[in-house]
């Protein structure tokens, strides 16, 4: 088997006396979907925040492709290959959606003190920008402020800045959270064509998505995992049941 | 967002080129308008509208500076004055000892103001804010207290320069017309140097970082050396600013650095449109213009004054160059 991409051992966080992360160990490997779901107050952000680099853990450690980077910040985290959306979209929303994604192509190339050329004339950046726009269907919207695209095409925005910085891991956390049917089912396909060539950390609400995408789920309740298995093992599971889908059906 | 400002976003961001063509050409006129002035005033015999002409360039320059970290980056310093006093009392200082040749006055006002800028950026730009804002005001007041402390060097009164900076032994600049155009090209020197550093890849950075620091940092950019990097940028240039009023007044005070000096730079960039170089010219050229016509009507110009800016700020979104339809957000 594959060494993991993304392992996390023994993580944990608390603030006061409450344990939002409880001893959480999981891994994903190259090329998996491995989902964390979880009900309200689980832990989720709060676990996706010290993935990220925006939380630091109490204790435990996060080993990503091979390095320890328990103690990185978000940006070392980020040009190591982790590449993250946002639960609420994060978009530089008075740049073009081609400069949102020229900016993270450009991050990748190196330090930005470059003062001389002008950066909207880089052709290189441009055509490969629209590239990844042309593989989320935005190329029509390329050159529109970011900030006036529908909150679907956001949504789609994130995961090209995100593919732009060739990641080895994608954390997306809830990206389907505030988008209708339609443009779940989208996303949903649009992640699915992606399997394979990114491992990612999914976290999210929408249980068809996840059981359509996942390879693998881990279930967390009150800070801790209860279950990680396969979407059969999970929708098998009497502990999950019990702990989560049971307070749904209920 | 609005569905008409929507639209207008839309319209706007679909034709970039003409935005930024209006930029140059208000940027254009500007520095034709400048270039004209001297034989236009000479030929009225009005020595007082080059001298006022100067003061308007030289306040010109350091509100370019400014806007390059206020309008591109949303760094509101409130103490950019001080800048313009390190810049002038160098100059001012070294001419006291003796020193008047630009090859030793120009390194010394641009190491003064780039290291002051660094110590104090870097501290500064660890907050965000209205503590940004406050922690920029408080070094500004520390330079001013510290100029109105330096009795060696006239303390509260000032310094008076007794001539102009030397170009290579050469006593130039003591011709106005001559110096006129020198502060001109200082000015457009700047206003090109900004214009590019926008337009960069590190502009670009610095325009993000503005939107959303939590983005550039998902994509593995730490804004802080950036910020940094822009915030010594902008001191130096405006202590070249104020090297030049040192030497259009030959003379230099602690009130170039007061807070009310770093208010109405804010003012000036603000009047013009943030976001625009062309516009902080313009503004910086409108607040000086109206203060001066003002304050010839009636001494409670103030009273006026203030409620016009309100006015401009208030309805004049994106300040004057968006009302004359020149408005940019970048590149």
């Amino acid at each position: 088997m594959a060494d993991p991409i993304l392992q996390l051992q023994d993580l944990t966080k608390a603030y006061g006396a409450l344990k939002v992360t409880d001893h959480v160990s999981l891994d994903v490997l190259p090329g998996e979907i491995h989902a964390v779901i979880g009900p309200n107050g689980a832990g989720k952000t709060t676990l996706i925040g010290q993935i990220s680099g925006s939380l630091r853990p109490d204790g435990g450690s996060i080993r990503f492709a091979g390095e320890d980077v328990t103690h990185l910040p978000m940006h070392a985290r980020a040009r190591a290959g982790l590449a993250r959306s946002f639960q609420i979209t994060e978009i530089l929303p008075a740049f073009t959606a081609r400069e949102n994604v020229a900016l993270a192509l450009q991050a990748k190339q190196g330090h930005s003190f470059r003062f001389l050329r002008n950066v909207s004339r880089d052709r290189d950046l441009n055509e490969r920008a629209l590239a990844c726009l042309a593989e989320l269907g935005l190329s029509q919207r390329a050159d529109l402020p970011a900030g006036i695209l529908s909150h679907g095409e956001k949504r789609a925005l994130e995961l090209a800045i995100a593919m732009a910085c060739e990641p080895k891991l994608l954390l997306l956390d809830e990206p389907m959270a505030g988008t209708g049917r339609e443009e779940t089912d989208r996303l949903v396909e649009v992640l699915g064509q992606l399997k394979g060539r990114y491992a990612m950390l999914l976290v999210e609400h929408d249980m068809s998505a996840v059981f359509a995408l996942a390879d693998r789920i881990s279930v967390l309740v009150y800070g801790q995992i209860i279950e990680t298995g396969t979407p059969e093992q999970i929708r098998a599971s009497a502990k999950v049941r019990e702990a989560y889908l049971g307070e749904e059906a209920a | 967002m609005t569905a008409s400002s929507s639209a207008e976003a839309a319209t706007a961001a679909l034709s970039p080129a003409p935005r930024r063509s209006r930029e140059t050409l208000i940027a254009a006129i500007a520095f034709l308008l400048f270039a004209a002035l001297p034989p236009v005033a000479s030929a009225m015999n009005d020595t007082f509208l080059v001298f006022f002409a100067i003061r308007v360039m030289v306040f010109a320059i350091a509100a370019v500076s400014l806007s390059l970290i206020l309008g591109f980056g949303a760094l509101v310093s409130f103490g950019h004055a001080a800048y313009l006093g390190l810049g002038a009392y160098s100059v001012a200082i070294l001419a006291e000892h003796g020193y008047w040749d630009v090859t030793i006055s120009l390194p010394v006002t641009l190491l003064v103001c780039g290291l002051f800028a660094a110590v104090t950026g870097a501290i500064s730009l660890k907050t965000r804010g209205v503590y940004f804002i406050m922690i920029t005001l408080a070094f500004g007041q520390m330079a001013y207290y510290t100029a109105t402390s330096l009795s060696a060097y006239g303390g509260d009164d000032g310094l008076t320069m007794w001539g102009r900076t030397e170009i290579f032994g050469s006593s130039v600049l003591g011709d106005r017309t001559t110096f006129y155009y020198v502060v001109l090209g200082v000015l457009l020197l700047s206003y090109v140097v900004a214009r590019m550093i926008v337009a960069s890849r590190f502009g670009r950075v610095l325009q993000g970082a503005k939107q959303s620091e939590m983005r550039l940092r998902a994509i593995g950019i730490d804004p802080y050396w950036y910020r940094l990097v822009a915030y010594v940028i902008a001191g130096m240039m405006a202590g070249l600013a104020g090297a030049l009023l040192a030497n259009a007044a030959e003379f230099v005070s602690p009130a170039y650095m007061s807070w009310h000096r770093s208010g109405e730079l804010i003012v000036m960039v603000v009047l013009g449109g943030l976001g625009s170089l062309a516009g902080s010219i313009v503004g910086a050229a409108t607040f000086l213009v109206l203060e001066e016509v003002l304050a010839h009507f009636t001494e409670h110009w103030r009273l006026i004054f203030g409620p016009l800016l309100v006015l401009v700020v208030l309805f004049g979104k994106g300040g004057l160059t968006a009302m004359l339809g020149g408005g940019r957000k970048n590149g």
